[in-house]
């Protein structure tokens, strides 16, 4: 054992410090690179899978809505509400003025066919889905939509109005394809 | 002099452990830990089967966040993680092929237990908590495997449920209850999704009380011979961090390579094709880690003492250290045990190939002899050298055996078998 411990120590003055850094920074390194490639590639697993992201896009025909009325479609999981709006809808709209208002935007700011009316049908507050596509919903006082869920009024352009939302509803992107088709993603 | 020592410790590390001695835990069992200092590369096995265990509930969670637990579903929502889910073919790659590795691991570490009897007093009860993992483990892989729903799935779980229709009486009860209806069917994929993701924490606990009773008196030592003094051990860290931290490079690169260039390797085809319980593949297998149970199974020709021998084959080692109560622990030191030994692990692997093979011709004789030659080792064999077989000269301490393997031939006995 002495003749070991002897070994040893003759070792160790000669122990090539610069040579351990160098071990130690480069294992260490590695194992840090390949421990945050592998969390990386293994936490991206809970993003949208490629099936969920090729839902991204759908087309919706206008033609069977007739005006006045008002369609939901889904899109990434959410309702789209898309409404055929009157002339009335589309003048009270038009007449607010967007100094009062709390999301202030025009109204030509919100749509691409002044008779087309189409937003992302999610509450801005908490996510809930207002009430106003069924004829006998309760559309709030301002025509537009009601959530029921905290009290939210959205008028007929499908800004906020009155009650805890922040933001106007939000519009997704969208094209029209044809006169009578459009593309919502 | 608890003042004393306040006044010594500072920063937030020290308050923390004063009120919680986590770091006193860490420190203790993995830092100053004496470990024997002649351990060979064998004893990677044990930290390689914990961080195996990692790699599984991790890769687990994250899949089962993709899984559906529906007959009608569970086969394509797998395809979808091979397809579309982002890296989703990488998650499920290293899961399936885990399984096959957290097994060679866990076989490799108990051969090597039963290579320097490290089952032997006062390991008993650590060796006899490694066999509940065993067996938790053999339970959580059967019924993972059962989870894609494809046809080795369908009929493995078919086959292995209807073992227990074997017992007489209540063994039809027994089925039916296990499935839950007359067949293996949704209710069976769903308990078993259930308990697959139950299990793997009920090992986590069971390992962790092994880890107690290994910390209670250290880890065995390639001589078999007790710690005697602190000349014998070394501290953990450094030494054997580093040992295993470099034994575990190794093993991700096999590990590796079999997830990327070979991921379907020790897997079976037919388990690509949905379940269909009209019709039964024409060679069912199981995985590869239970062919020798399974050829033990095929070898009987009587249903319910095949079930129970198969059985009895894991079983059997709950009781090896009663079976071997020879005082020598190292077969190094043992020259007739060391022979049986290694006969035992070739029967092994004959049992395991011809677990593979068609149960026909020559295949079942060979099975005969291998499944015969399996018990009688532990019930025969391992008694009677307990008390006949004379031992070569054991060096009188770790430190011993271990200069006279590096420096000279004082105890050239020892050495040469030690270098194995």
């Amino acid at each position: 054992m002495s003749e070991k411990d002897l070994k040893n120590k003759d070792l160790s003055d000669s122990v090539d410090e610069e040579k351990r850094d160098f071990l130690f920074i480069t294992t260490a390194g590695l194992a840090v690179a390949g421990g945050a490639v592998t969390a990386f590639s293994l936490i991206d697993t809970m993003n949208p899978a490629k099936d969920v992201l090729a839902l991204s896009t759908t087309e919706v025909d206008l033609a069977p809505i007739e005006e006045g009325q008002s369609l939901t479609v889904m899109w990434r999981g959410k309702p789209i509400f898309i409404r055929h709006r009157t002339s009335e809808e589309i003048r009270t709209a038009n007449n607010t003025s967007v100094n009062e208002l709390k999301h202030m935007a025009s109204d030509e700011s919100r749509v691409k066919n002044p008779k087309w009316l189409v937003v992302v049908g999610v509450c801005t507050h908490l996510g809930c889905v207002p009430l106003g596509q069924k004829v006998g919903d309760n559309k709030g006082e301002f025509g537009g939509w009601f959530c029921p869920c905290h009290g939210s009024h959205y008028d007929t352009s499908g800004r906020i109005r009155k009650g805890p939302a922040p933001l106007n509803l939000e519009i997704p992107p969208y094209d029209f394809v044809s006169d009578e088709i459009i593309k919502i993603g | 002099m608890k003042e004393k020592e306040t006044e010594n410790k500072k920063g937030i590390s020290n308050w923390i452990d004063e009120r919680l001695p986590v770091f006193t835990f860490i420190n203790h069992n993995l830092r100053d830990y004496p470990t024997p200092k002649n351990l060979n590369y064998f004893w990677n096995f044990g930290s390689l089967a914990g961080i195996t265990l990692v790699i599984m509930i991790i890769t687990g969670i994250l899949l089962a966040m993709q899984y559906t637990a529906n007959t009608e579903m569970a086969f394509d929502s797998v395809e979808r993680i091979m397809r579309d889910v982002n890296n989703g073919w990488l998650l499920r790659y290293i899961h399936m092929n885990g399984a096959s590795m957290f097994f060679i691991i866990v076989y490799i570490h108990m051969f090597r237990g039963l290579y320097y009897g490290s089952y032997k007093y006062p390991r008993e009860i650590l060796w006899m908590l490694g066999v509940v993992i065993l067996l938790l483990m053999m339970a959580t892989a059967f019924m993972g495997y059962v989870l894609p729903w494809g046809q080795m799935s369908f009929w493995g779980a078919t086959v292995i449920t209807n073992l227990f229709s074997a017992f007489p009486v209540i063994g039809d009860y027994i089925v039916t209850f296990l499935w839950g209806g007359f067949s293996v069917d949704n209710p069976t994929l769903t308990r078993f999704f259930v308990l697959h993701y139950l299990l793997p924490f009920a090992i986590v606990g069971v390992v962790a009380l092994h880890l107690v009773a290994l910390h209670q008196f250290g880890s065995n030592n390639p001589t078999g011979i007790d710690v005697k003094s602190d000349g014998d051990t070394i501290p953990f860290h450094p030494y054997y961090t580093v040992k295993d931290y470099l034994g575990l490079g190794v093993y991700l690169i096999v590990f590796a390579f079999l997830v990327f260039f070979a991921p379907n390797f020790l897997g079976h085809p037919d388990n690509y094709i949905p379940a269909n319980p009209l019709q039964t593949p024409a060679h069912i297998v199981p995985e590869w880690y239970f062919l020798p149970f399974y050829a033990i199974l095929r070898a009987v020709p009587d249903k319910l003492l095949g079930v129970l021998l198969m059985f009895a084959a894991v079983m059997v080692l709950f009781f090896l250290p009663w079976l071997d109560k020879h005082k020598v622990r190292s077969a190094n030191f043992r020259p007739f045990y060391k022979q049986f030994y290694w006969l035992f692990f070739i029967n092994c692997i004959v049992l395991g190939w011809v677990g593979a093979m068609p149960a026909e011709g020559i295949y079942v004789l060979i099975s005969r002899i291998a499944t015969l030659y399996y018990f009688g080792f532990f019930l025969i064999i391992m008694p009677f050298l307990s008390k006949f077989e004379k031992t070569t000269d054991l060096p009188s301490s770790i430190s011993a055996a271990v200069i006279s393997e590096k420096f000279d031939n004082k105890e050239p006995s020892s050495a040469e078998s030690y270098v194995k």
